[in-house]
């Protein structure tokens, strides 16, 4: 049975925290300011943490700016995944040299660092559950994926405001974290007051809430932090109706939807790079000027790029309208299929990093009006 | 510091195994097929339909379905195509290959027993039905009738015409057919199509199996569904880009379908619909 102990933190505790994870070897990433956008960076204490700023996201629109108060989670989410850090942009699989007559397999490079996450939101520890299913949860397991990813310690951080381009609650991922962390932590600022409600998720976590030794909660702090995800909950800035989606996008495939959309998509793969479940990639032999060391290379790959669908003789998918309509019905449809969720998380990244402001809300939302158009024409032909 | 034998489990999915090629024999222009024996010992439990990555040290990796064989020597029938089919072609004997594998679905060969069978392959789609033909061949009485229509681009395309010659010898009623002919030609011009309203074979009981370009199975399977075939008889082999063969590297998506490991034996009724809309 879990500590279900609820403390209270100041930001001193918290510095406190960060110190006994790097202590126990962990290396603490969290939210940084950096050209203009919060990224997730090393940091070793609540100074590097953006204090008093927050962002603004609107379609193809995000921007900082200074909130008035001290708040260190007072934002939503950057262009920045945590899944940089499970599932590498670019990483060594393995280096061999060929001896004639075995291959000889290299030292791995990729020592055993853990990583401990500062402010995870519920969104994102959805889109790490979604990217374990995809590789621990099927026959093959990416041992390199789950070794990182058992070694993680995740503080997460509930949301008590959301941004323009959130939708979360729609997908059922948040704002309330829920499970896969190791300790929840809620701020509330309230006059001179900036209190952190903590709550452990794991046993490893209250473990660490326990040698942390804080003070129970006050008793409004609780009830503040819950008035807190509530308003987060009810202020979403977009809305996704995700009532029988997967079977309506798998009758869309021929709607005449998807070259609305090709005529603005650029097929950038800015909403793949950004998206933090989306998980496909391109493997790349190397090999030295004489031959005899080779190396294997995985990097991200967006199925918005031309070569990506390469079969002999061309591509599969040579249209921008081919391409969206693989994305769109792969994360909010097939997903569904091949993994028992759907494939997104409400995190609206991709609808604020898109350069032309595409929003799968609204294009979902354009997908289920024009079926319900053509579920209506035939009826209409009828009557004539 | 990790060690040698950490790196080499760690990821174990993705690092191919030493095989030797000990024969690389030339099937047509285009073609070669290569004989691998493990260098390490191993054997491969593998069966007609799936596929192995095979991977030309430092060029890169593709994946080759069986063409034949047995677990201790592999046969793989290359068609060169690219940078990594050409290497792959071009490794003499004694030289080795990587191998990963075996991956992904089989044909559904036992549930043709006691029926007729028809088979239809367009180009280099012959390669992986020849080990199904080479298993009905050594059960043939465990069998009806069984077609093989086979359709080459040309008449300098054909494969494996001494395994043709051997399986009719064997009761195996082969009809072929070229898109294009030469002078020499004396056969059946046209698409593969068109044999199977030629193929004798009871409907009720027939299982069909086909492999080649996807058009041409499209119409071989509408072909054989009027001809009163169940869509669930008959099953095809698909292709798509694959980089991994594991289910993570996405490419070889089609609808719901990972290639790699729900195919690439595919039953019709799971491709019909997918098979129908241009470019997914």
């Amino acid at each position: 049975m879990l500590d279900p102990s609820a403390y209270e933190l100041g930001v001193t505790d918290l510095d406190r925290l960060l110190a006994l994870l790097a202590d126990d070897g962990y290396n603490c990433l969290g939210p940084t300011v950096r050209d203009g956008a919060i990224v997730y960076a090393a940091i070793a204490s609540t100074a590097d943490l953006p204090r008093g700023w927050t962002d603004e996201q609107a379609p193809g629109h995000y921007r900082l700016r200074r909130r008035g108060d001290d708040a260190l989670f007072g934002y939503n989410v950057g262009p920045q995944a945590w899944k940089q850090f499970l599932f590498p942009p670019r990483e060594r699989v393995w280096q061999m040299s060929i001896d004639g007559q075995a291959f000889v397999p290299a030292p791995d490079v990729d020592a055993a660092t853990r990583h401990a996450f500062i402010g995870v939101r519920a969104c994102e520890l959805a889109a790490i559950g979604v990217q374990d299913r995809v590789f621990g949860g099927r026959p093959f397991h990416d041992d390199a994926y789950l070794a990182r990813r058992a070694g993680a310690f995740v503080v997460a951080v509930n949301c008590v405001e959301a941004g323009g381009t959130c939708f979360c609650a729609d997908m059922g991922t948040g704002p309330a974290v829920e499970a896969g962390h190791d300790i929840a932590l809620t701020e509330v600022l309230g006059g001179d007051a900036h209190r952190f409600l903590a709550l452990a998720g794991s046993e490893r976590g209250a473990a660490l809430l326990e040698r942390l030794g804080c003070g129970p909660a006050a008793a409004d702090l609780a009830s503040r932090a819950a008035a807190g995800i509530e308003h987060a909950r009810t202020s979403m800035g977009r809305r996704l109706d995700t009532a029988g989606l997967p079977a309506l996008l798998a009758r869309s495939l021929d709607s005449p939807h998807w070259e609305t959309v090709a005529e603005r998509c650029l097929a950038c793969a800015n909403c793949t790079a950004v998206c933090p479940t989306c998980f496909c990639s391109s493997v790349e032999d190397t090999a030295d000027l004489d031959g005899g060391l080779a190396t294997r290379w995985r990097q991200w790959d967006s199925c918005f790029n031309p070569g990506f669908s390469y079969l002999h003789g061309g591509e599969v998918r040579r249209s921008t309208a081919a391409r969206y309509r693989q994305w769109l019905t792969h994360k909010l449809g097939t997903w569904h299929d091949q993994f028992g969720s759907s494939g997104c998380v409400g995190c609206g990244r991709c609808i604020s990093w898109c350069p032309v402001g595409i929003d799968i809300t609204a294009e979902a939302t354009g997908l289920r009006e024009r079926d319900a158009h053509k579920a209506e024409r035939p009826a209409a032909a009828a009557r004539t | 510091m990790a060690t040698v034998a950490e790196a080499a489990t760690r990821n174990a999915a993705l690092l191919p195994r030493p095989w030797r090629v000990v024969a690389a024999s030339r099937e047509s222009h285009d073609v070669v097929t290569l004989e691998l024996e493990s260098a390490a010992g191993e054997t491969s439990a593998w069966q007609p339909g799936q596929f192995n990555m095979l991977y030309a040290f430092g060029i890169g990796e593709v994946p080759i379905s069986f063409s034949g064989g047995d677990p201790r020597r592999l046969r793989h029938s290359i068609r060169e195509v690219g940078t990594v089919s050409r290497a792959l072609a071009g490794l003499v004997p004694g030289t080795l290959a990587g191998v990963r594998g075996p991956y992904g679905s089989a044909w559904p060969l036992d549930a043709a027993r006691g029926g007729d069978v028809v088979i239809a392959a367009g180009g280099i789609g012959l390669a992986p039905l020849k080990p199904l033909v080479e298993r009905i061949c050594a059960e043939r009485n465990d069998f009806g009738s069984v077609s093989l229509l086979y359709g080459a681009r040309t008449p300098v395309d054909r494969l494996f015409g001494a395994c043709l010659a051997d399986w009719r010898a064997q009761g195996i009623d082969v009809a072929e057919t070229v898109d294009h002919a030469d002078a020499g030609w004396t056969g059946q011009v046209g698409v593969v199509t068109t044999l199977v309203r030629r193929a004798r074979f009871d409907p009720a009981t027939t299982r069909a199996f086909l492999c080649g370009p996807e058009i041409m199975m499209r119409f071989t399977a509408l072909e054989l569904e009027r001809a009163g075939l169940a869509p669930t008889a008959i099953a095809l082999s698909m292709e798509r880009n694959m980089q991994c063969a594991l289910g993570w590297c996405g490419h070889c998506q089609l609808g719901p379908w990972f290639v790699c490991l729900d195919g690439p034996v595919f039953d019709w009724p799971r491709m019909r619909e997918l098979m129908m809309v241009r470019g997914l």
